[in-house]
């Protein structure tokens, strides 16, 4: 139990804030907002799950990744090959030259099910790969790269490349992937109809459930000894090296678990927005993931989820109203980020939030009810 | 080489033992067929003028840099093939230049960051902050002088203070041969004499070999001086023997 309160939750302070978070996930916006608009949180929260992951792989590993998308999309991917077979049943099918395979496939004139796509006729096996074939990518690369000890800006490169040549290489076999339209037009799971407002709820909170998960596995990782050593690494990596660790392992580790965080990411995405395609893995939206995490802030778990969304609904916004304007914003904001809020909106909460917060509570009204919440707090422990 | 079964360590063999070490930079000999024997109980201070290649010794030691030729034995065991993670773990143990420390992190943090326990991924993840940890952290820095500190995040300590909380990141190591390159470098006087004492007591039971440039205290410290000229051995001895050492004293004060 106190494992549970110390090295999870964060102590009071850390339950309060992932409380808030829950309160804002879990009742104001399912009860504010209505289900297109939830629907679009929703789709949000799926790349939060990538800014969760960079927090852990850039913010403490020190590792800057440009190439997130790979991972959030591979799981994506997976996901929508499972979704697309069910859609593609032979009677549903029937009209294609060869019944029962996807749509894209029968236009390429691919007359037999690529085996690739085997697996993802069963749904517990899809769930493994999502996460399976992401992570087993990252420890390659981390492998291949780590352990021949290249880091900073050209692992950076490294990743970006990956992204482009996964982009390149999805749109360039069509047969396979569903080429630049990727895989669209699911439907079911398991009968299930995903399209539905009643669906698309329940896929909501699915997806809050598992970003907590999530941000909860990340604060059991960051504040265990493996933590602090990440943090080590960052600053005196070769003094780790010759305190008897093998560096790279650590690294390898916090990349896999980056890439198995965002690629769960990915499936929700799927699930929730209904499609797959490759504008989700290249360069572009790689980058733009790590945008969320440096505008929530590098080192805040809960900080990335708030920066995804602020950075989402200020993508929305603007591009509804003045689309041209968009980009230019998006540059700004990174430049702006970068040179004056370096610990982006956790960054800012930290120096300015909690001293606003703290006068805010003096106030006698509010003091009454903290003190009450407070006792009842106590009671309750 | 070895005659003796495995296990019987001969007392009077040499911990560290290098023999021909040779490692070249583009042509350019750092160390030159070097030879140098450490034993048990011996603080052994390798001195020399700026570019002697002291620093590159240590280095090739502690498996920073691969050397060309040559073999370095310590325990009967070839550092020179190992990685430097599996010659920590053999029992090396080497300070840098500049204090080398986690500055982000707590003096107990970075104490504990080398306790010899979970090392690896998962070992690290499951590590578990328990007694006999924790009392290890308090007898080393008990040792280095920083009991009062434990809590303070490590990038306010004092320059000397970091130097002594590297010194006792080694410790917690418990190595049996640790290398310490300029640990009074940067040092009030009182600190190199506490530094000075620290050593004494620290080489009890292990092997220690210092770079310093510091006579003064190489004095205090040294039971065996090593001095090193343009990557070779120019002398070897006790202290007295190599100041009087005519080649030492044209190198230090003939150019």
């Amino acid at each position: 139990m106190n494992f549970v309160s110390e090295k999870l939750i964060g102590g009071r302070q850390g339950a309060i804030n992932l409380l808030v978070l829950c309160a804002l996930l879990v009742v104001v916006f399912p009860l504010a907002l209505d289900p297109f608009r939830l629907n679009m949180i929703g789709k949000y929260l799926s790349y939060a799950f990538v800014a969760v992951g960079l927090v852990l792989c850039w913010g403490y590993g020190g590792i800057l990744s440009l190439g997130q998308g790979v991972f959030f999309g591979l799981g994506g991917y997976c996901m929508a090959m499972f979704l697309k077979l069910e859609a593609s049943d032979p009677i549903s099918t029937r009209i294609q030259t060869t019944p029962g395979i996807p749509d894209f496939m029968d236009w390429n004139q691919i007359t037999e099910l690529p085996a690739i796509w085997l697996p993802f006729q069963s749904l517990p096996l899809t769930f493994l790969l999502v996460i399976g074939v992401p992570v087993l990518l990252a420890f390659i690369v981390g492998v291949a790269m780590f352990k021949r000890r290249v880091g900073d800006v050209y692992f950076s490169i490294v990743t970006q490349a990956i992204a482009a040549i996964l982009a390149i290489l999805i749109i360039g076999s069509q047969g396979l992937t569903g080429g630049v339209n990727g895989i669209t037009d699911l439907k079911t799971m398991l009968g299930w109809d995903i399209r539905t407002d009643e669906a698309r709820l329940t896929l909501y909170f699915v997806c809050v459930a598992l970003l907590i998960a999530c941000i909860l596995f990340g604060r059991f990782v960051l504040t265990s000894k493996l933590g602090r050593l990440l943090v080590a690494m960052r600053d005196k990596e070769e003094r780790v090296r010759f305190s008897g660790y093998d560096v790279a392992n650590f690294k390898v580790f916090v990349f896999c678990a980056a890439a198995g965080i965002s690629a769960i990411g990915g499936a929700m995405f799927t699930l929730q927005v209904g499609f797959m395609s490759p504008s989700f893995v290249g360069i572009v939206p790689s980058i733009e993931m790590v945008i969320y995490a440096a505008v929530g802030g590098r080192m805040s778990l809960l900080g990335a989820v708030y920066g995804t969304l602020l950075v989402n609904y200020g993508k929305t916004y603007f591009s509804e109203t003045v689309p041209e304007l968009w980009l230019f914003l998006m540059g700004g904001l990174f430049i702006g980020v970068v040179m004056y809020f370096p610990k982006g909106l956790a960054g800012l909460y930290d120096s300015h939030g909690k001293k606003w917060l703290a006068r805010l509570t003096s106030r006698k009204a509010a003091r009454i009810t903290v003190k009450a919440k407070l006792s009842g707090m106590e009671a309750a422990k | 080489m070895i005659t003796e079964p495995i296990g019987t360590l001969n007392v009077n063999r040499p911990v560290l033992a290098i023999e021909g070490l040779t490692v070249s930079f583009d042509g350019f000999k750092a160390v030159d067929d070097l030879n140098l024997y450490v034993d048990r109980n011996e603080v052994h201070v390798v001195i020399g003028p700026n570019g002697a290649g002291k620093t590159t010794l240590l280095d090739l030691i502690c498996g920073k840099t691969q050397a060309t030729a040559g073999s370095i034995q310590f325990k009967g065991r070839e550092l020179t093939k190992m990685s430097e993670h599996q010659i920590v773990h053999a029992g090396v143990g080497r300070k840098f230049q500049t204090p080398s420390i986690y500055e982000a992190l707590t003096v107990f943090e970075n104490l504990e960051m080398s306790f010899p326990r979970g090392r690896g991924v998962f070992g690290a993840l499951l590590f578990k902050r328990t007694p006999d940890v924790i009392d290890r952290v308090r007898q080393v820095a008990a040792d280095i002088f920083l009991t009062d500190y434990l809590d303070l995040t490590a990038d306010l300590l004092s320059h000397g203070q970091k130097q002594w909380l590297e010194i006792g990141m080694l410790l917690m190591q418990e190595p049996e041969l640790l290398m310490l390159d300029e640990p009074v470098a940067g040092m009030s006087v009182s600190e190199r004499e506490k530094t000075a004492e620290l050593l004494a007591r620290i080489s009890k039971g292990r092997s220690v070999v210092v770079i310093e440039h510091d006579m003064e205290f190489v004095k205090s410290i040294a039971s065996k001086v090593t001095v090193l000229h343009q990557g070779k051995l120019l002398a070897a001895g006790s202290m007295e023997a190599v100041q009087s050492n005519p080649k030492v004293i044209e190198v230090y004060l003939g150019h």
